[in-house]
């Protein structure tokens, strides 16, 4: 992007020690050892991914088609298994919470983040203490967050109803309030997430050319619209690239539903990736749970796809 | 920097712009302070007041009468020190297993040429599609087949298999130049010798990085360890806060809370200038 990419001068004629070729046989030998070395090097890395990646990955479409529990062996049942999880009413719920999750993730999650950048970006000073500050909850566990907002929910004496009693607004259940729950829940994680988003616009704003903001002052642009035609079209491509990690972020959420409400109140915060771990560890039905675990690979497998797209055409544009 | 930003310099010198924006500094400090530092003092305090004053209405915003005692109950009663032991334990090893095997496969994808490599590369970068989470189920049945089940192995192993860490590690040895490595090879030095005296000194900013993710990861997780630790000795720190925080007294889990968080927050004060620099620095390229 704007940033001028390191590059290295053309190459020039290398260089090299002349040395007297040797003989055939040898240099056969040479690179067979020199390929053992190389695959040496890789031996370790590339067996964890093997086991731990690419072959869960495999299983994962394997098992979805089997009957699976851990010590009986597995039986072929088609595509039983999908049907069954299609049919629990728990699937309807978990999906609508997630993508519902999502969308307002993205709402509250993404608008915030940039005005704030926003603001940020225009002050002159403490700048190094707003960007501790924010970044201070993503270093918070994210299962110390969730037990502090909990804690902040609680009905009667939390945090949040005290701050709506001295503003003398009604209170809410937050939490546990079968209507309120869900969004309860994406306000901890754009608490706990939202320092990372505002840091990484925060440098992409400081990466647009000032003489842009000059230009579009002197043609009369307003302050709006100098934020419409310059800093939006400028960050563009961070913008696209935040939406689309959050997207893939937020489909997987997990901690947030399991510590503060449990999948509750009637079932409003029961997440795929909860209903995922349901299926595993309470009805110990490991084919549903790779059921469920293969839809949702590709559905964000889509938006992975098109994020590396982005990224690496991003990278095309900076070399 | 002074660079030029949607304000002008000049908006910003007259009287009025000054004023707009003493305010506008005013309340961005305030909702900061508000949003970000008060939820983390109330937690610190809150640790501190007697059991009946935490559950008070209204709240008092300073402690009435000092009870340290909700940090030594926790850190005895909830056994925080074994819990913090094993996280430590599961967060070095996963840190020192991932340097390792991620450096050498990193430097032989990058600099050694195998066969198949482009192959590998392409395999260890599809996996970047697939979200992590995703996968936990088969992940844990593979975990299980091995008998890895309540090992640290079992948060080790699988660090390994990082691809963006990998990857990150792999293009930044790409820049080193040739020239330099092959001066070494020259020289009489080795492939591991090259890449311990020449490429992992070079290195340090990014296996700065590395550390810090690879640290930073293991200490946040959470699904993963619940899966695979169900042997409560052996639980890290999250976990088992979660486990304990049904039948326990409300200022000692505030407390174990404050505790379970001090060692990532001390992380991020004593290395925030390196940390920031990473988030930001990796957007803008991309």
């Amino acid at each position: 992007m704007t940033r001028t990419a390191h590059r290295r001068p053309v190459e020039t004629i290398p260089v090299r020690p002349v040395k007297a070729p040797p003989p055939a046989g040898d240099r056969r030998r040479r690179r067979l050892t020199d390929q053992l070395r190389a695959h040496a090097f890789l031996l370790g890395g590339l067996l964890c991914f093997a086991v731990f990646s690419w072959y869960p990955a495999l299983r994962a479409i394997v098992i979805a088609f089997q009957k699976y529990t851990p010590g009986s062996s597995p039986e072929w049942v088609g595509t039983d298994n999908f049907s069954r999880v299609w049919h629990d009413p728990e699937f309807t719920a978990a999906w609508r919470n997630t993508l519902t999750f999502t969308a307002l993730a993205l709402l509250i999650g993404f608008a915030i983040p940039f005005v704030l950048a926003l603001l940020l970006n225009e002050l002159r000073h403490a700048k190094a203490f707003f960007r501790v500050v924010v970044y201070l909850p993503v270093m918070i566990p994210p299962v110390v967050s969730a037990l502090l907002w909990k804690w902040f929910y609680d009905p009667g004496t939390g945090l949040a109803n005290e701050a709506l009693r001295f503003l003398h607004l009604p209170t809410s259940n937050w939490s546990n309030g079968a209507d309120t729950a869900l969004i309860s829940l994406v306000i901890v994680a754009t608490w706990a997430n939202m320092g990372g988003t505002v840091l990484i616009y925060l440098a992409a704003l400081q990466s647009i050319p000032g003489e842009l903001y000059e230009a579009a002052e002197l043609d009369g642009a307003s302050l709006l619209q100098r934020i419409r035609h310059v800093t939006v079209p400028q960050t563009r491509f961070v913008i696209l690239m935040l939406m689309l990690l959050q997207i893939i972020a937020t489909m997987q959420v997990f901690t947030e539903p399991f510590v503060i409400t449990g999948g509750g109140p009637e079932n409003a915060t029961v997440t795929v990736l909860y209903l995922i771990y349901k299926y595993a560890f309470l009805y110990n039905d490991f084919g549903g749970a790779c059921a469920l675990s293969v839809m949702l690979l590709v559905l964000l497998g889509a938006f992975s796809a098109g994020y590396l797209r982005l990224t690496r055409s991003g990278e095309e544009d900076a070399a | 920097m002074s660079t030029r930003t949607l304000v002008s310099p000049a908006t910003l010198a007259r009287p009025r712009g000054r004023a707009l924006y003493w305010t506008a500094f005013t309340g961005v400090v305030l909702l900061f302070t508000l949003a970000f530092l008060f939820p983390v003092y109330w937690m610190v305090t809150g640790a501190v007041k007697s059991p009946d004053e935490v559950a008070r209405t209204p709240p008092t915003l300073l402690p009435e009468r000092w009870h340290p005692d909700g940090y030594r109950d926790a850190w005895d009663l909830m056994q925080l020190p074994q819990h913090l032991w094993n996280t430590v334990v599961q967060a070095a090893g996963a840190w020192a297993f991932q340097l390792v095997l991620c450096t050498a496969a990193a430097y032989a994808l990058s600099r050694l040429n195998p066969v198949f490599g482009k192959v590998i590369l392409g395999g260890i970068l599809a996996t970047l599609m697939v979200p992590a989470q995703a996968l936990v189920v088969p992940k844990y049945l593979t975990v299980a087949d091995l008998g890895l089940l309540n090992d640290p192995l079992a948060i080790w192993l699988p660090a390994v298999a990082n691809a963006f860490n990998l990857y990150l590690l792999k293009r930044f040895f790409d820049q080193i130049p040739r020239d330099v490595l092959e001066a070494a090879e020259i020289d009489g030095a080795g492939k591991l010798r090259v890449l311990w005296s020449i490429v992992l000194p070079m290195s340090r900013p990014v296996l700065g990085v590395v550390s810090i993710f690879a640290l930073v990861a293991v200490w946040q997780d959470f699904l993963w360890p619940l899966m695979v630790f169900s042997d409560t000795d052996k639980q890290p720190i999250s976990v088992a806060l979660v486990q304990l925080s049904q039948n326990i007294q409300l200022t000692v889990l505030i407390a174990a809370m404050v505790i379970a968080s001090i060692p990532m927050v001390a992380l991020f004060l004593v290395f925030q200038r390196h940390i920031i620099a990473g988030i930001s620095a990796g957007s803008t390229k991309g």
